[in-house]
């Protein structure tokens, strides 16, 4: 864990119309350190994830108070540009979600194709890159040209990871990453994160207590829209100190 | 919410307190022996051990298949945990029972020494605190698991004094020196057994607090 902080939310509220879904959450994501956000369905820990890439003021009807910086730029500021910041912050969701027309190579170059990236031996280069981090390389090396919705489905969440990791973001989103996976395709996930850790900040939403504990440094436990507790994951599994922590870990709440 | 898992861990919970209560009467039984100058208790503090080792082969299977079950958490992780540490105390409160059991065979043979009063009130003591660490995690009652903490170089100190005195008895008398050594036996296995008292303790305190008070002594409880 490093602890210099690459991500801060103070005061994040987060709406839609009159509904205040997050009420003014402050929280500080530290340098290459993967967080855990755990607690019950509508609690809003997806909610506070797509706050971070302003994915959440694509919903209809819905608006973000509160600020939010990245390596010291506001990703609230007026002048900002969302579709800019993303590149900044990939996002992996719960379903993994390759485009369907495109083939395994095209999904993964996609993000750089779109920055303008033409150079074929550039894009080959990036691509094989992000498919060995996302440790998808040795499985696909052969078939790049089928389609991605070819994969299984643990393959097709790495190659979503992997079309993340194309555009060299410093922080990825993952909202539920393996809920849809099988073991072994989980503990692959698992395992890219600890690898990506090492180069990247991650915030991942889960709803496995037992992954939270496995793969984050810290945890944030969210309730009703604010966070109950937040600190190191290994204090939060063993001896949390919140109440309702306690019960909800243990599944006697929520 | 989660009735299984509270059921599964009330089970562990009764099962631990039977093993308790079996070690407290094998303690008993064999204490017993060298004050009333009798072995009536013998054989049943051999049974009792049987029960005991049985008991902690069960308990520890128990634990292992709750672990594989729930993946327990917090304060239910710590409670399976301080479990599996306890049966392991307590099988040992049963082999020094029956240690003392020989000893006190022993010494009942040979010529008796004023002294043995005095054992059996280190006996007592360590009985009290077999029986307080006990129903510290019966009542989860991390304040008298702190006072059975402090209990323990009580009974360091008695051993000392008694052992000293022992010696002395021995150097002075030497048709003394069977009954003395297996006096002297009969306190170590006694402060072994105020060690293993403690032991639970710190348990008890780690399963209701999280706090790890092993090596360095445990902080006053705040409701003193």
């Amino acid at each position: 864990m490093n602890s210099k902080n690459l991500l801060v939310t103070k005061g994040l509220k987060a709406f839609v119309a009159d509904f205040e879904i997050l009420h003014g959450i402050d929280l500080a994501v530290g340098e290459r350190e993967v967080v855990a956000l755990i607690g019950p369905s509508g609690c809003g820990k997806s909610t506070f994830l797509r706050c971070l890439n302003r994915l959440h003021e694509e919903t209809e009807g819905a608006h973000v108070e509160g600020s939010v910086v990245l390596e010291g730029i506001e990703l609230y500021d007026r002048k900002s540009d969302p579709v800019a910041l993303r590149r900044r912050i990939g996002m992996v969701f719960q379903k993994p979600n390759p485009f369907p027309s495109m083939s395994v190579f095209d999904n993964v170059a996609a993000g750089i194709v779109l920055q303008g990236v033409k150079n074929k031996s550039v894009l080959q280069e990036a691509v094989e890159r992000s498919l060995r981090q996302a440790a998808l390389w040795d499985e696909v090396k052969d078939y790049l040209d089928r389609p991605g919705t070819s994969l299984s489905g643990g393959q097709q969440q790495r190659l979503c990871i992997a079309r993340a990791l194309t555009v060299k973001p410093p922080v990825l989103l993952m909202d539920e990453p393996t809920s849809a996976l099988d073991p072994i395709s989980t503990a692959k996930i698992e395992e890219l994160v600890a690898h990506l850790k090492e180069q990247m900040t991650i915030v991942v939403v889960t709803h496995n207590m037992q992954q939270a504990s496995r793969i984050s440094d810290r945890t944030a436990f969210f309730l009703y829209g604010n966070v109950v507790e937040y600190g190191a994951t290994r204090e939060v599994f063993t001896t949390p100190k919140n109440r309702k922590t306690e019960e909800y870990i243990t599944g006697r709440f929520g | 919410m989660n009735r299984q898992l509270d059921l599964a861990l009330d089970g562990i919970r009764k099962r631990l307190l039977e093993m308790g209560t079996a070690v407290e009467q094998s303690v008993e039984d064999a204490t017993q022996a060298l004050l009333v100058r009798s072995v009536d208790g013998f054989e049943r503090v051999r049974e009792t051990e049987t029960k005991i080792n049985r008991l902690q082969v069960e308990i520890d299977q128990e634990c292992v298949e709750l672990i594989a079950q729930y993946t327990p958490v917090a304060r239910d992780l710590r409670l399976v945990i301080a479990a599996i540490k306890m049966t392991m105390d307590l099988e040992r409160m049963g082999d020094q029972a029956m240690n003392i059991t020989h000893c006190v065979k022993d010494y009942l043979k040979e010529t008796p020494i004023d002294l043995s009063l005095r054992l059996s009130a280190m006996a007592l003591t360590c009985r009290r605190m077999i029986a307080d660490s006990l129903d510290s995690f019966l009542r989860r009652d991390e304040s008298l698991a702190r006072k059975v903490l402090l209990r323990d170089d009580e009974v360091d100190s008695e051993r000392d004094a008694i052992v000293k005195e022992l010696l002395e008895i021995m150097r002075k008398d030497s048709s003394k020196v069977s009954s003395g050594l297996a006096l002297i036996l009969i306190a170590r296995n006694l402060e072994r057994l105020g060690d293993h008292a403690t032991n639970i303790a710190e348990d008890v305190i780690y399963a209701s607090s999280g706090e790890d008070v092993r090596h360095v002594g445990a902080k006053p409880s705040e409701t003193e």
